[in-house]
């Protein structure tokens, strides 16, 4: 066992000191998508290892959690990963509603599905123009952030945030959503399709771009489950799994929808599921507005679920249930839970501890890209370090969620 | 197991008796059955609990009989009961499309337990992860360094004993 105690040097391996060299990568390099160091030994131009430095973004978010009540960590959640809050709320919630036996409204699962698979779509559009733009192919990244300004101003207009929503609480959702808002969606989504096509216009054909990704970053389905990769990555190694589709949540088995798999294994098969996986979202989203189911958004469960702010302010019993839960929280259930989502990244878990206070003993956030950052070595290993760019985009990591 | 799925089991008696057909209680049974100490069926959740010396063999088992995915492991600090720390796993399988926990505990001033990483080489920043904020050490583990924090950071912030804010 190494000692904790000393500082990490990674030398280059005996007998090659002469040509091999260290070099650093980040902690503020553009291509490393937040605060990332890679200590990189190279051969020339050759990629002999990798060595991801982590820990830069650390706050401790799971140490706060255990001094929070439940409902006030939701908004913790969103600032995990900050380009897919939904997800990250979703699934706390629904971890907690586990303990707790509670059902949620069909409407609320189903604005639910609507918000998160809005958030994939957020979440790819930012992949992909800043994966293009590392490659070189600057115009993307304007294309890609003008229909994401669409995608946040839907979110300002039902949560009153463009980033940090917040917006699916325990029991249900924070609010109603605006009257216009499913028909601004559906004005969204009708031009979306075009807007990716637009996307592959650009990119599918041009050679450059071609010729960055095939073939580079190779990963085995293998070498993927050993190392836990999820999400795009591991269907882009020909593994065909989905939990929205096979561990369905929140009401996903009322869609239908097909799971992009490619087995390329390369960063050009990771390139291809994501944007197939755009449609798709598309094709979910469309489901949800045509079959938007009416009524409230929140359960009915008083003591948990805050009550509107009409009734808090004309009812006794709603004020005082409204004092409580802000002032002590609610009692969760002893128990521990395990909830896993598909999130745009990967999957998703939040593993829940409680013992029967109104503050959880233990939240464990299981996230894609600190999982996936582990793989980085096997796909970059003999290749060219221009390469390194290139995969690193293609397994879209957010530093966020690997430091938490 | 439809019906399986809303009921709880208590205690190992009774998940060996209504989950008997189950893949992974199988698994254990027919790998050691006298080194599983606990099960629990809650929340839809099986949760299995090996003898701490046994976790590298049990989670080759469980491996063995499908449950191919390693996704997740992390430690819940029970202070002051002994024994104090509770490692989870949990294991995902493609095939049955299902998810299951392996539990271990241990104890004492160098709590310690077989790492994992020759089975599912993911596990390696989770087991890091634990040993830098819980002070678990891993035998076996390639390289066990802290990970969040820096490596002259005193303490284990995710124990209990650790304050949420404040000096220590």
């Amino acid at each position: 066992m190494s000692n904790p105690g000393v500082m990490p040097t990674l030398e280059p391996a005996e007998g090659a000191k002469d040509q091999h060299m260290v070099i650093n990568m980040g902690p503020q390099h553009p291509a490393t998508h937040g605060v990332l160091r890679l200590v990189v030994e190279i051969d020339g131009e050759i990629v002999v290892r990798v060595y991801p430095e982590i820990g830069y973004l650390h706050t401790g978010i799971e140490k706060t959690c255990e001094a929070k009540f439940y409902q006030q960590i939701v908004p913790l959640t969103d600032r995990i990963n900050y380009l897919d809050p939904l997800s990250n709320n979703l699934c706390y919630a629904l971890a907690v509603e586990k303990l707790l036996g509670m059902q949620v409204p069909p409407k609320a699962e189903w604005m639910r599905v609507l918000m998160a698979e809005l958030s994939r779509l957020n979440s790819h559009l930012i992949w992909l123009g800043t994966h293009a733009m590392d490659i070189g192919a600057l115009t993307v990244f304007l294309y890609t952030f003008r229909e994401r300004e669409e995608i946040l101003r839907l979110f300002e207009a039902v949560a009153g945030q463009r980033m940090m929503l917040s917006y699916i609480r325990i029991g249900g959702l924070a609010m109603e959503p605006p009257l216009d808002f499913l028909d601004r969606v559906q004005e969204f989504i009708k031009t979306f399709p075009e807007k990716i096509d637009e996307y592959s216009n650009l990119l599918t054909g041009n050679p450059i771009f071609r010729n960055r990704l095939k073939g580079v970053g190779y990963l085995s389905a293998a070498d993927a489950i050993a190392l836990g990769v999820t999400g795009p990555p591991l269907r882009a190694s020909g593994v065909d799994i989905d939990l929205r589709r096979d561990m369905p949540y929140s009401g996903y088995e009322n869609f239908k929808f097909e799971v992009p798999i490619s087995t390329d294994c390369d960063c050009w098969a990771r390139y291809e599921v994501r944007l197939v996986e755009m449609r798709e979202s598309v094709k979910i989203i469309q489901q949800v507005l045509d079959g938007m189911p009416e009524g409230p958004v929140k359960a009915d469960a008083p003591k948990i679920v805050l009550p509107d702010r009409e009734k808090m302010k004309t009812q006794m019993e709603a004020l005082i249930h409204h004092f409580k839960i802000v002032t002590e929280g609610f009692d969760v259930p002893a128990g521990e839970v395990y909830q896993g989502i598909e999130a745009g990244h990967g999957q998703t878990g939040y593993y829940v501890v409680s013992d029967g206070t109104a503050k959880p003993y233990r939240v464990h956030m299981r996230y894609p890209s600190f999982t996936t950052l582990q793989a980085l070595e096997t796909m970059c290993k003999g290749r060219m370090l221009a390469d390194l760019v290139a995969v690193i985009g293609s397994i879209d990591i957010v530093l966020g969620e690997i430091d938490r | 197991m439809g019906e399986a799925l809303k009921q709880t089991l208590v205690d190992k008696a009774a998940v060996l008796a209504g989950l008997a057909e189950h893949p992974a209680v199988k698994a254990i049974l027919g790998w050691k059955a006298e080194a599983l100490t606990e099960a629990k069926f809650a929340f839809g959740e099986l949760t299995l609990t090996v003898a701490a010396d046994q976790v590298l063999s049990a989670a080759g088992a469980l491996q063995a009989a499908g449950y191919n995915f390693f996704e997740d492991m992390t430690a819940v600090d029970w202070f002051p009961a002994s024994p104090r720390f509770q490692l989870s796993y949990h294991l995902l399988s493609h095939a049955f499309k299902e998810r299951i926990r392996l539990c271990a505990r241990v104890d004492g001033p160098d709590p310690a337990i077989e790492s994992i990483t020759s089975l599912w080489a993911g596990a390696n920043f989770y087991e890091r992860e634990v040993f830098d904020l819980f002070g678990i050490r891993f035998e076996g583990h390639p390289n066990l360094r802290r990970i969040m924090l820096p490596d002259e950071w005193e303490g284990h912030p995710l124990r209990k004993d650790y304050p949420v804010e404040g000096y220590r």
